[in-house]
């Protein structure tokens, strides 16, 4: 793009955001109160929060990078940081976020077919439709190919019969996209099927699991006897541990930071202000300022790592490295930032509101989406070459 | 701002200087240096006047290649790679861009000896056992139309082996570049027997006479040109870091593969596995911060301190990190003087204290972060 393309597609940008984000969605917030999951069942906050949704959407803006014709604005990557930085210029919060933009969307275009990505792709980047993430089983954690939920062909349809766990807001959701087993005789990686199952047939149960932050994004979900229509299959019977491999890797970057979901951004240097004695432990600030370098640091490799992606080189295992650096990074953050509330940071309300629950929340980063352990062990084999 | 890979330019150099430097410099290369009891190569420092690498900071009008920062970083991981000997930071990188700020026929003519090969410099900034440049108290004291140097520096990289001097020294109302000849009458240089064999010198000013004309830049105010230099100097010894760390990792990884305990190769066990990754991925973290540094240097220099004081950290930590664990996973032959690793080690160490360490760019970086 030239320097004048790009300067009159900024001016555009600022202009049309300018006349059409709401006061109200100008104040920067993206905490879990200010997000916008979307879904068939989805209460807005406020007139403001649903014609943003809605403004956004028409522009294809909820998913920039996306094709035209599935709900995107087709923009390439340098159109779309202009994009990203003229929101941020005026403080406009993210109209929608979810799983369907994060994981499967990137997943449909790469396996689904043309009706599939014109079916399953414009709800989600309207928000009409909310999406979870059926992969874990009670057996089939870091081996998630173990996964055991069987989906017995049965003329035009499957009959699905199992259990996932850690569903992320599966109660909340209108569809699950799942792996399950579709031959038990086959090596455990090749008989699984990528599968999209509406959360509404009939036997399929969800319930939440209360964690140690106080809260229950995650559930148990629950398939009993449940007809799936085989046209739901995304890419060949057998063969979606190819689909859940690419829809890991961007769980992955997702979760490293690369998403602004699950990793949304208390400043460890604001908290540290805010303490009075933050910054006078000179432990506490040697320990912080490291932590500001490896973050610096781990936030210009995941830039490097998209200007690879967009030059057509691809991330591949690399996503796993990633995944490790910016999840153990935000567990340090978290701990940094509870030293340097001290006292103020132990109770679930109050000075830095909601700080503790974020804090054990984040323990479960370098486990979701593969172990930190998994991960290194991806980089050992696929990267570095070591022996199995 | 480019983007954070390498252009087909760079990559084509980085091509071009690997495979000169496997054939010229290999770490061989160092050990016979070190073995000779010498510091320099000057026919190897010919050649790289002769591929335009001396000269990749200076003007085509002065008769350089003038490739820019992100290039001289790139050179600078080559070099690092195989611990090549050579004064390519401070002669071709520090020297070059402390002279670029200045616009005198005798900078210009400096500039065309550095891109020819012509001449080596040496830094004489530090004075104590950590690097302090506003701290320097080496004396110019005024006297006629020129200026008395009394006093002592440390640590002056390359200054055995070096032509010319960039000297920092405290003046009436500041601190003043000075850029003398190593020969001039009252400089007594000292080489160090230095842990990385390679060149730095202790050098004593005597009541050294110095003109106007000596001065880079203007009196009382020498980090208008230094600042630049150092930055520069720092960017591109962060990325010969990391070229040490990747080359330290290579060896590290292939003895993994090869090496048999236990009837199977070591790499097989879960535990080098996983420190092998864990590296790995620190020195992927660091090549962005390099490749960044070197990228802010070249299009926004004046704002690349936090750039170039991040790599530096980075680079340190990484490095430290490669050959610690270089001469743990080979167990005892990494304890042993035949074998290179050793050499990175030593040569890591050196180049962590040198323009800066881990405690200073930290500061700078908290600096400009607001901490």
């Amino acid at each position: 793009m030239s320097e004048d393309a790009s300067e009159t597609f900024r001016t555009e940008v600022r202009t049309w955001l300018e006349e059409n984000c709401p006061h109200e969605m100008r104040d920067g917030a993206s905490g879990e109160d200010a997000i916008v999951w979307g879904g068939r069942n989805w209460k807005f906050t406020s007139d403001a929060q649903k014609l943003w949704l809605d403004r956004m959407a028409d522009k294809g803006w909820t998913v920039p990078n996306w094709p035209v014709e599935y709900g995107g604005a087709g923009l390439d990557r340098a159109h779309h940081k202009i994009l990203i930085e003229e929101m941020r210029e005026i403080g406009a919060r993210v109209p929608l976020q979810s799983f369907g933009i994060w994981m499967l969307g990137p997943a449909l275009l790469a396996f689904g077919s043309h009706e599939q990505k014109l079916q399953y792709l414009p709800p989600i980047a309207r928000g009409e439709v909310r999406w979870c993430q059926g992969y874990s089983e009670p057996g089939a954690g870091s081996d998630l190919a173990s996964v055991q939920t069987k989906a017995d062909s049965d003329g035009d349809h499957y009959i699905v019969n199992g259990q996932k766990i850690w569903t992320s807001y599966a109660d909340k959701a209108d569809c699950i996209f799942a792996l399950v087993r579709t031959d038990r005789d086959a090596p455990k990686h090749l008989g699984i099927t990528f599968l999209l199952i509406d959360m509404e047939t009939p036997g399929v149960t969800t319930k939440p699991i209360r964690l140690i932050s106080g809260k229950s994004p995650f559930c148990e979900t629950f398939f009993d006897d449940v007809r799936v229509p085989k046209a739901n299959v995304v890419g060949t019977e057998n063969r979606g541990w190819d689909v859940a491999k690419h829809l890991l890797t961007h769980e992955r970057e997702m979760i490293s930071g690369g998403g602004q979901g699950l990793l949304g951004g208390r400043a460890l240097g604001a908290i540290l202000s805010a303490q009075e004695n933050g910054l006078s432990d000179p432990v506490l600030r040697t320990e912080a300022m490291a932590c500001e370098i490896d973050a610096l640091a781990v936030a210009l490799t995941l830039e490097r790592y998209k200007d690879q992606a967009e030059s057509g080189g691809g991330v591949g295992d690399a996503s796993a490295m990633l995944k490790y650096a910016g999840t153990e990074l935000n567990k340090r953050r978290h701990e940094l930032m509870m030293s340097a509330g001290g006292a103020d940071a132990l109770t679930w309300d109050g000075k830095h509101d909601g700080l503790a629950s974020d804090w054990l929340r984040t323990k479960a980063n370098s486990i979701e989406g593969g172990t930190s352990e998994v991960m290194l062990s991806i980089i050992s084999r696929r990267v570095l070459g070591l022996p199995a | 701002m480019s983007t954070l890979l390498l252009t087909e330019d760079e990559t084509m150099l980085q091509d071009a200087a690997r495979g000169f430097l496997d054939g010229a410099a290999p770490v061989s290369h160092l050990r016979k240096l070190r073995d000779t009891g010498q510091t320099h190569d000057a026919k190897l420092w010919a050649e790289m006047a002769q591929m335009g690498w001396t000269g990749v900071l200076v003007p085509e009008a002065a008769g350089g290649s003038d490739m820019g920062h992100a290039a001289a970083c790139v050179l600078a991981g080559e070099l690092g790679k195989t611990l090549v000997t050579s004064p390519f930071i401070s002669t071709a990188v520090i020297a070059a861009t402390a002279l670029r700020q200045v616009a005198t026929d005798r900078a210009r003519d400096a500039l065309a000896s550095i891109a020819a090969g012509d001449v080596i410099y040496g830094l004489a900034v530090d004075e104590g056992h950590k690097h302090d440049p506003e701290g320097a108290q080496l004396a110019a004291r005024a006297e006629g139309n020129g200026f008395r140097l009394s006093g002592t520096k440390g640590f002056v990289v390359d200054g055995g082996n070096a032509d010319r001097l960039l000297v920092l020294a405290k003046t009436d109302a500041g601190l003043t570049l000075f850029d003398l000849p190593a020969d001039r009458e009252g400089i007594t240089r000292t080489g160090q027997n230095m842990v990385d064999a390679r060149d730095a010198a202790t050098v004593q000013f005597d009541n050294v006479q110095a003109t106007g004309d000596d001065v880079l830049g203007a009196v009382d105010d020498a980090m208008t040109v230094l600042r630049p230099a150092l930055e520069a100097g720092q960017a591109a010894l962060s990325a010969e870091m990391l070229g040490l760390s990747a080359g330290a990792f290579a060896m590290t990884v292939g003895y993994l593969k090869e090496r048999k305990q236990f009837g199977v190769e070591i790499g097989r066990f879960q535990a080098l596995q996983h420190r092998a990754a864990h590296l790995w991925s620190e020195t992927e973290i660091t090549l962005s911060a390099v490749r960044h540094a070197g990228r802010k240097l070249d299009e926004d220099p004046a704002n690349a301190t936090l750039a170039v004081s991040l790599a530096k950290a980075r680079a340190t930590q990484t490095a430290k990190l490669a050959v610690i664990e270089g001469v743990q996973m080979h167990g005892g032959i990494g304890m042993t003087d035949d074998f290179d690793m050793g050499f990175f080690m030593k040569r890591a160490r050196v180049a962590t204290e040198w323009l800066g360490d881990y405690g200073y760019h930290a500061a700078k970086v908290a600096a400009a972060r607001g901490f």
